[in-house]
């Protein structure tokens, strides 16, 4: 036992003199809270828009001039045929172009009916959507106006209630995301790193003929990231609670339980990892080059899981990363307890068993 | 009989912060001689070698290597000048010929001299059958002669060897200095680092480091003369003792 | 240039004999390509609705039966007090939970006007935003068609001015989601095998210990750094070539404008990355090392990027700061030409900012690489 201490201190000690390892390890949480915080939403404001107003009378300035003052829209170009529709669009800055029929106004009053076309640059679907969803409901509006007198005959209004993030706050998602893709990878990569960089110096057989038993060995290895981890997770946690109001609504007991058991998953499988390569290189292009995008992507971190294709939806279940934000949403946000998330857990421990298990194997059939 | 020197070396020093690796040595090193340096792990012997091969920059001091000064002439030294490190060094997952391949084209030479060299050199050690294997699968005593022998592919007029048979048996370190014999043989100077102190019997003349400075040069008959003792062992002891 | 395709030929021999890479060069990218193209989708589909209908009527139930003709939502059960369908979201298994108070229909027939709950489950605040947007436009059909239905008789009304809003989405007129991310995952698929292994080549010679060795031989620095660049260009080259095939046949994503305008971009914005990458070698010891610091870089660059969500919805001081990430201009490129067609005076702007970058990065990473310490 003391051995396995002094060996543990060993590991500590290397992995901390490394300054600029150290330095990306906190960083990364703070850069990455902050930029989804302030800076990546999917909220539209300030879109660049173009008018091709064939029509410029009374009707369509007044129009023009509701879009300008909207905060979604910022109206700087104005197209003089359709022919520039395509350049302008092209050139990538403009996201679209309204166009006003001519004589627009008077077919108002009379007609009792005018077109505004909304061309919108569906480069970016998401995007072209809610500009034009947006611009409708600004003409919609405007209609109502010119509708004032008359009535409308029946009407169910609706009430809607936001649950657990009434504001809709991007940051909310965001979170226990970040928290999860930094947990996971840095536990899986510097695990699978650590351990084959022993293998390929040589310095692996020195450990395995020294008086350690090999588990201990693995452990001492894996226990400093384990330590990391936590303390990443608590940086992500305070950022999040002081800066974004990021509330946790649910036990600190369990948050802390659940946080620990995922720093095991990602660890378990950083070990596994390493049981199948020989290389340094080999074990970090399979934990980033395989790790990330999937985590990232499957995760339920930017992109909702139940809009994805059935097999998706299947494969997803394999990501330990998603059942984790469910179980970080679960506590922070809803504040529920363990009698809803004991299926989560469950697969997160059967998954770590897993690793550990197919990891053990792999070891011994490299050992005979 | 040897007078004209290839390596001339004054007042060389090297600190890595207040640390002084390498203090203030001066000595040369004549065409055609084994020229060994000897001493204990961390007295300043690759340090030493690693500023006259032009890789570590000195702190203080000059040297010239074949004529041609280290500091300046940096690029053009390393034409003249073979290396085998400590730690072996050719790439374990190419095979014998294509680490031979590599070497040799970037020193520039052409492809039919390419060609006539590797084949040489595989026969004079042996390796026919083994010239298509993975330099990995090789014992430790083979990938050493093979460093060395691929140091020598552009024909260097000085190679510097630093600890060239760490790790090996007696045997297999008497193959090695062997080879070191048949390369001095043909006019080429030898500078090789150690701290087997039998090694140090086969050298023409050594230095003795410690603490990053020299405290003995000569060669190894008149130092045993000179310390009273029958070997080099005996010297490296007194001189430690001394040192203390 | 033959000590340059020296040094080419052996980067190309090591990396065709690891076996284990291999696979992850090439196989993982292009099956990640195949793979998660169709996760990164913001089309919010198979909502989980549920409902608790108070009234039972045929209001009620027409209204209901509207939000199971909807593509967009999944109806799943109705619960018989609010309590149970509370629990329900706390467990994740609803999005949705539509409130039908008691006299729905008498009201609104008497009132006409009637008054429901809807409750949404908000902590993704993206989705439950487009969720409400959904169920607003099936409330509004509804109440036009309960207008239709209901008041033909009703003469008071006055023919109502109508502005007529046609929507065009060009470019992608289907909102096909795919269109848009494939071209956006293999820009960030290229760009990791090329900045990772890049990141990794110089220090992993320092680790093992022939970088020494190549220090002593008289070969000059930019000799060295061109022969070991050039392999990971051809690969990174070659995994674009397979990405475009499979972006076009796989996922009949259109190439409308000029493939050779998409190449020239690519090959100099591999330069680029491939110089950040042997900068970061250049400063870093160990392997460990390098591969954090270009995690670390990747990560704010793919987020920083506009891949996932637009640039516009950045801050203003955001929107600055992505001018400095070489993804951002890759990505827009990409899009522009292969979905808009856009041509070389269209993109002329990025081009040249790449190309300073490229020269930028080289430049550094040849000087910041000492063969003398």
């Amino acid at each position: 036992m003391k051995r396995f201490i002094g060996f543990v201190r060993k590991e500590f000690f290397h992995i901390f003199r490394d300054k600029r390892s150290m330095f990306i390890l906190f960083g990364m949480p703070i850069v990455q809270i902050l930029l989804f915080g302030f800076a990546i939403t999917n909220e539209i404001n300030n879109v660049e828009i173009a008018i091709l107003d064939n029509s410029k009378d009374n009707e369509t300035r007044k129009i023009i001039q509701k879009i300008n003052a909207s905060p979604y829209f910022n109206i700087e170009t104005e197209v003089l045929s359709e022919k520039h529709i395509e350049t302008v669009l092209k050139k990538g800055k403009v996201k679209a172009i309204l166009v006003f029929e001519s004589n627009f106004a008077e077919k108002l009053e009379i007609k009792k009916l005018a077109n505004v076309q909304i061309i919108t640059d569906a480069t970016d679907p998401n995007t072209a959507n809610t500009i034009s969803n947006y611009v409708q409901s600004i003409l919609q509006n405007h209609q109502q106006l010119l509708n004032k007198n008359a009535r409308i005959p029946y009407q169910i209004s609706v009430q809607t209630q936001l649950q657990y993030n009434p504001e809709l706050k991007g940051v909310f998602n965001f979170v226990p995301g970040v928290m999860t893709v930094i947990l996971m990878l840095v536990s899986a990569m510097m695990t699978s790193i650590s351990i084959t960089r022993e293998k390929e110096l040589g310095t692996m057989e020195i450990l395995l003929v020294s008086p350690l038993k090999p588990f201990q060995v693995i452990i001492g290895k894996v226990f400093p990231y384990i330590f990391l981890s936590i303390i990443n997770a608590l940086v992500i946690l305070v950022l999040g609670f002081l800066v974004f109001e990021m509330p946790i609504e649910g036990s600190y007991l369990l948050l802390a339980f659940e946080t620990i058991l995922f720093i095991v998953t990602a660890l378990s499988l950083g070990i596994l990892i390493s049981t199948i390569s020989q290389t340094q290189q080999t074990a970090m292009m399979i934990s980033l080059m395989g790790l990330m995008l999937p985590v990232i992507l499957l995760s339920e971190f930017i992109f909702p899981i139940s809009s994805m294709p059935l097999p998706l939806q299947y494969i997803s279940n394999i990501i330990p990363a998603k059942w984790f934000i469910v179980i970080l949403k679960g506590i922070m946000l809803k504040g529920v307890g363990l009698q809803f998330l004991w299926k989560e857990t469950l697969i997160l421990l059967g998954m770590t068993v897993f690793f550990i298990v197919l990891s053990v194997k792999k070891y011994k059939i490299r050992l005979e | 009989m040897k007078t004209e020197k290839i390596i001339s070396v004054q007042n060389l020093t090297k600190m890595f912060g207040d640390f002084t690796a390498v203090k203030n040595i001066s000595f040369d090193v004549y065409k055609g001689e084994i020229f060994g340096f000897l001493g204990a792990n961390g007295a300043g012997k690759t340090t030493a070698m690693k500023m006259l091969i032009g890789i570590s920059k000195p702190t203080s001091g000059s040297s010239t290597v074949a004529g041609l000064d280290v500091a300046t002439q940096t690029e053009k030294v390393k034409k003249s000048i073979g290396y085998m490190s400590q730690r072996f060094s050719l790439y374990d997952d190419l095979t014998i010929r294509e680490n031979i391949n590599f070497f040799g084209g970037i020193y520039g030479l052409s492809r039919d001299q390419i060609r006539q060299k590797s084949a040489r050199l595989i026969e004079s050690l042996g390796l026919q059958k083994e010239s298509k294997k993975l330099v990995k699968s090789l014992p430790l005593g083979w990938k050493q002669k093979l460093a060395f022998s691929i140091s020598l592919l552009h024909e260097p007029k000085i190679v510097f060897l630093d600890e060239p048979t760490g790790g090996v048996d007696p045997i297999t370190r008497r193959q090695f200095w062997e080879l070191i014999y048949a390369e001095a043989d043909k006019g080429t100077t030898i500078f090789v680092t150690t701290h087997y102190m039998d090694e140090a019997e086969y050298c023409d003349r050594v230095s003795i480091m410690a603490e990053g400075e020299i405290e003995a040069l000569d060669s190894p008959k008149k130092l045993k003369k000179q310390y009273n003792t029958n070997s080099m062992d005996g010297v490296f002891l007194k001189l430690a003792r001394n040192v203390e | 240039m033959r000590i340059i395709s020296y040094i080419v030929q052996k980067e190309f021999l090591q990396i065709f004999r690891n076996k284990a890479m291999l696979p992850i060069i090439f196989v993982l990218p292009l099956i990640q390509l195949l793979i998660l193209s169709n996760a990164a989708t913001f089309d919010v589909k198979n909502i989980k609705f549920s409902f608790i209908d108070n009234d039972r009527t045929s209001t009620s139930r027409g209204l209901i039966s509207k939000f199971e003709a909807s593509n967009y939502f999944d109806v799943l059960e109705h619960f018989t007090s609010k309590e149970l369908a509370d629990q329900a979201m706390e467990k994740g298994a609803v999005d949705v939970i539509l409130d039908i108070p008691r006299h729905f229909e008498r009201d609104l027939v008497k009132n006409k006007k009637a008054e429901l709950a809807v409750y949404t489950n908000a902590i993704d605040g993206a989705k439950a935003g487009i969720e409400n947007v959904y169920i607003n436009q099936i409330i509004r059909e509804y109440n036009q068609h309960l207008s239709a239905s209901l008041s033909l008789t009703d003469h008071q009304v006055a023919r109502p001015i109508n502005i007529l809003a046609i929507p065009a989405f060009w470019y992608n007129n289907t909102l096909n989601y795919k269109t848009f991310m494939v071209p956006g995952i293999l820009v960030l698929l290229v760009t990791m095998i090329t900045l990772f292994l890049s990141g990794m080549n110089i220090v992993r010679e320092k680790e093992i210990g022939t970088l020494e060795q190549i220090n002593v031989t008289p070969i000059r620095k930019s000799q060295f750094i061109i022969g070991k660049l050039f392999p990971f260009w051809v690969l990174g080259m070659v995994l674009l070539t397979v990405g475009l095939v499979i972006a076009k046949i796989v996922f009949s994503v259109p190439i409308v404008g000029s493939i050779g305008l998409i190449y020239v971009f690519t090959a100099v914005y591999i330069l680029l990355i491939l110089g950040l990458g042997l900068f970061i070698s250049n400063f870093t010891e160990t392997q460990q090392q390098a591969m954090f610091i270009a995690w670390f870089l990747m990560v704010i660059f793919i987020l920083m990027s506009g891949l996932f969500t637009p640039i516009e919805s950045m801050p203003p001081w955001a929107q600055k700061l992505t001018l400095l990430n070489p993804i951002r201009y890759y990505v827009e490129v990409i899009r522009m030409v292969m979905l808009k067609g856009s041509g070389f005076i269209d993109v002329i702007y990025q081009l040249s900012v790449i190309t300073v970058f490229a020269f930028v990065m080289n430049g550094l990473a040849v000087w910041s690489y000492k063969k003398t310490n």
